[in-house]
């Protein structure tokens, strides 16, 4: 073991650490109770401009409407984020494994309910608690499940349907925005008249690309199977 | 004490045990559960400091910025595993050297 590594049994090093913990979280904590026992924030904001909104549900309109530059930014780091792990080497879509019949005929069960659910989860994210993100990593887990069982994924959808179902919710919501700056003289300025019909539009392909991008994430690196075989 | 401000202290709780073990554990896997750990903390203070208004619906802004970093986090997570894996198959160990590599 090198000297960094004993250091890290020598009591000076405990009491030091238990020092520093102690600080952040008296610290933190001092923060928080000094905090205003009410705090309305900005939801007063958000509730008056509800009626324009387009949807019922305030988070989603924070999320797609008010904030939706945060969210269009996110977007592109789940795809940075893709593009740099696929930078660090390939993966095998199609794993030698043997897996165990209880979960083959199980994902062959769930995996249908779960893009259904995921579809449900998208559309009631307009006046209740889901979304594109809810509905999109309901998405993605039907599709680890698939990469986990013995169901194969066509090899031909994972070349260039798989590289369009990562840039559709990227894609989508910047061409949108970029639209609605000359309709409407500002990037996700949304009509609103027009905002519940865009907002679920962009929610349908954000959904599909959240899904299909952490699904990808799962398989740690550029699928093998495909054009680059 | 309000519950938003109970539930928020539990967040800088989770917060310094992730802290905690992200300095005392050397394997890497360990250190990203950590962080992970961290991050779960300062989204229960956004999401309890987010519930302090008198009886009325929460405040969505918080809501939507916890979801926002859930996501980011899920990304980064995944990019430092595969980071990690990179690791352990240059230096067969799942830890970072104590001594810069030549």
């Amino acid at each position: 073991m090198s000297a960094a590594g004993r250091s890290m049994h020598l009591p000076a090093f405990r009491w030091g650490l238990l020092l520093l913990l102690l600080t952040v979280a008296g610290g933190l904590g001092y923060a928080l109770l000094t905090l205003q026992d009410q705090a309305v924030g900005l939801s007063e904001q958000v509730s008056a401009n509800m009626a324009t909104s387009g949807v019922q549900n305030p988070v989603t309109a924070v999320l797609i409407n008010f904030r939706g530059y945060d969210t269009l930014l996110e977007m592109a780091v789940l795809l940075v984020a893709l593009l740099g792990v696929w930078s660090l080497g390939s993966a095998e879509v199609h794993r030698r494994i043997d897996p165990q019949p209880v979960l083959s005929l199980l994902v062959g069960g769930l995996a249908p309910l779960m893009i259904l659910m995921a579809g449900y989860l998208l559309w009631v994210g307009a006046n209740a608690p889901g979304g594109a993100f809810q509905a999109g990593s309901v998405l993605a887990a039907a599709g680890i499940l698939l990469l986990l069982s013995s169901k194969r994924f066509p090899v031909r959808l994972m070349g260039w349907p798989l590289r369009i179902g990562l840039l559709l919710g990227l894609g989508t919501f910047t061409a949108v925005g970029m639209s609605l700056l000359f309709v409407s003289g500002g990037f996700l300025q949304y009509p609103s008249s027009l905002a519940g019909a865009l907002i679920l539009f962009i929610e349908a392909a954000a959904t599909l690309s959240i899904g299909v991008t952490l699904a990808a994430l799962f398989l740690g690196g550029r699928p093998q199977a495909g054009p680059y075989r | 004490m309000s519950s938003a401000l109970l539930y928020a202290l539990a967040g800088v709780g989770l917060f310094t045990l992730g802290l905690y073990a992200l300095i005392v554990h050397a394997h890497l896997l360990r250190k990203i559960l950590a962080i992970n750990v961290m991050g779960s903390g300062v989204f229960l203070v956004l999401v309890a400091l987010g519930g302090r208004t008198a009886g009325a619906a929460p405040d969505p802004v918080p809501h939507a910025m916890v979801i926002t970093g859930i996501v980011v986090a899920i990304s980064a997570t995944a990019l430092a595993l595969v980071l990690v894996l990179r690791v352990q198959a240059a230096t067969g160990r799942a830890e970072l050297p104590e001594e810069p590599l030549e």
